[in-house]
């Protein structure tokens, strides 16, 4: 016990040193954020002329209006609603091919099955950049150029994903496989009441992470989406950035930043109680 | 309720032949332990009854049918399983309810079998909890009550004790014995414990090596092992094996219960006396043969503990040797 407190009073001192080290490291992170939102908040005169603000102005509802209505190219809410499409096309669609290819390679035994598995396993190796022209070639030919479907698609099917999911259900007992053939359940009923609900924390993980994926999205919506009715925020914020000798509206471009920043937060806000309630509860 | 039977049941896994052909016929009602040690293909075969493994030959027939090829659900069977293998995000009502559900059953009809089955288990208390929120005991219970629920032809237990601590297993080898009585389920119950066959068994089936070395009641198996190695497993402490030269005989061994051999001064034989393990109504008394062979006597606590070291004869009646052949078949 004796040793036990002096370990504790040894922290005391090294507990104030390690906090200031995280604040110093939250505020290095945080600042560049805040100075985005001063700039939101204020006029084009005010970041133009130096030094920058540093305490937000009066023109947020007037900045953030102009954003979301009419933008520089597109408007911001439109911009928004296409990214929200694609990055949850994309999560959704990734967690549901991926479960049921997951499904497949565990629970049948089917001719080929480890090399169907290496096959998908492999294309870990193979990102978007690797493969973007011959896929823009596809997705040309089959005319989904400025579509949702043509945003989505070419993403959606998930190594990383699939690994994950083969590598839970292999932690899944299987004498509960066994029970519920027992009980009359078809393999698919066994997916649907038995495996999926089980996943569900392994799932609300990967939505989070494969979310933030598809919004960041950046390269593959710039070279499909021409129409600037289809551009995503991320893409629509680095065209906003003047060329050549256009003029620059940067608190708009500010405002569309932080919006941009929204729904991430937010999906990492609501989805953190979720799969963390899940980690605690240990069930198997 | 029903008969079950199994016609010279085989299975190989490959090349490999796990079990080389049992045939048992199972009366309505009965309750039928198969017990051996591990590896021995007891498992495999309650497997190929529940229809979770393919009969590679033989015939398995539930009242009558052939099931060889029919579905687990099908052929009217319910299965305990070793680690109970409830459905961890149901609740204990949902838990049991999930086979007559996808057999569709009608919804008040579930609400009462899963009552009844509650109330016979006790369970009653804890229909809406989970799996996790439960005792060991009681999620043994909720594998069971999934069993009753489904008003199957025949029980199929996998070692539904061996992850329960040891006071637990005979509260629980109990309750499934009165429970097995009263809904008079002919079942099939597996375990590596001679004690749980011993106890639960209307007749065991004594596995070894994919044979059915042995199929009887209880004492009958005791009293008079077929083979070898039923006498070895049967019983605790093991029957003590001798090397039949020794005590006059010619070839193989003789087999004596550890309850039958007295210490005396002089006997057949001589032994040093090693250990002794005082268990309060009895002694186990461990001595070493001159040739080495270990040999375990069972004697009532009254009577004095020799000494360590000390030379002992060992006696026994001629009625109480049991004698096998050079393969281990018994000699009568």
């Amino acid at each position: 016990m004796a040793e036990r407190n002096g370990m504790v009073e040894k922290r005391g001192s090294g507990l104030w040193l390690t906090h200031l080290g995280l604040i110093i490291g939250v505020a290095f992170i945080f600042f560049p954020i805040w100075l985005a939102f001063v700039a939101s908040t204020v006029d084009q005169q005010d970041i133009v002329r130096p030094p920058m603000p540093l305490l937000p102005g009066d023109k947020f509802f007037e900045n953030y209006g102009r954003a979301l209505v009419s933008g520089v190219n597109a408007p911001v809410a439109t911009m928004l609603w296409n990214s929200l499409v694609m990055a949850l096309g994309i999560a959704l669609g990734k967690i549901a091919i991926s479960l049921l290819s997951a499904f497949a390679i565990v629970y049948f035994r089917f001719p080929g099955r480890k090399v169907f598995f290496w096959l998908i396993f492999l294309t870990l190796m193979l990102p978007v950049e690797v493969r973007i022209v011959p896929t823009f070639e596809v997705i040309a030919n089959f005319g989904m150029l400025n579509s949702y479907s043509g945003l989505i698609l070419p993403l959606i099917a998930s190594a990383t994903a699939t690994f994950l999911f083969r590598q839970f259900f292999m932690t899944v007992p299987d004498e509960l496989a066994e029970a519920a053939r027992v009980d009359g359940a078809k393999p698919m009923r066994f997916f649907f009441d038995i495996l999926l609900p089980m996943s569900r924390t392994n799932i609300a993980a990967l939505f989070v992470i494969l979310f933030i994926y598809g919004w960041n999205q950046y390269l593959w919506p710039l070279l499909i989406t021409t129409d600037p009715e289809m551009n995503t925020i991320v893409m629509g914020i680095k065209q906003m950035f003047p060329s050549g000798d256009d003029f620059a509206h940067w608190p708009t471009i500010m405002a569309t930043s932080i919006l941009a920043m929204v729904p991430p937060v937010i999906v990492v806000i609501g989805m953190q109680k979720l799969f963390i309630r899940g980690l605690v509860e240990s069930e198997k | 309720m029903a008969t079950l039977k199994l016609d010279n049941v085989k299975k190989s896994f490959g090349k490999t032949d796990v079990i080389h052909g049992v045939s048992v016929d199972v009366e309505d009602g009965e309750f039928i332990v198969i017990v051996g040690p591990s590896g021995c293909g007891k498992s495999t075969l309650l497997r190929m009854v529940a229809g979770l493994e393919t009969v590679t030959s033989g015939e398995v027939r539930i009242n009558g049918k052939r099931v060889n090829d029919v579905e687990p659900m099908d052929r009217d069977i319910a299965m305990v399983f070793q680690n109970y293998a409830l459905y961890p995000h149901m609740s204990v009502f949902d838990n049991m309810a999930y086979g007559l559900k996808i057999a569709k059953v009608p919804k008040p009809e579930i609400a009462e079998r899963v009552q009844t089955a509650a109330k016979l288990l006790q369970l009653e208390p804890y229909l809406q909890r989970k799996p996790r929120e439960l005792s060991g005991g009681q999620r043994q219970r909720v594998a069971m009550g999934r069993a009753i629920v489904r008003k199957p032809a025949v029980f199929l237990f996998d070692e539904p004790l061996s992850n329960l601590d040891a006071k637990l297993r005979v509260q629980m080898r109990l309750e499934i014995k009165a429970l097995q009585r009263e809904l008079g389920v002919t079942s099939l119950y597996v375990t590596h414990d001679q004690v749980e066959a011993m106890t639960l068994a209307d007749r065991m089936i004594v596995m070894n090596a994919g044979v059915a070395d042995q199929i009887g009641a209880p004492l009958d198996v005791y009293a008079n092992p077929e083979t070898e190695f039923v006498a070895g497993f049967i019983g605790s402490p093991p029957t003590n094996f001798i090397d039949a030269a020794l005590v006059g005989g010619q070839s193989g061994r003789i087999g004596v219960r550890p309850e039958h051999i007295a210490l005396s001064d002089t006997g057949l034989l001589t032994a040093t006396v090693g250990y002794s393990e005082a268990l309060g109504a009895e002694t186990l008394v461990h001595l070493r043969t001159g040739d080495g062979a270990q040999i375990t006597v069972r004697q009532d606590a009254a009577l004095p503990i020799p000494g360590e070291g000390e030379t002992r004869g060992l006696s026994w009646t001629d009625e109480n040797v049991m004698r096998f052949d050079a393969s281990g078949l018994r000699q009568h």
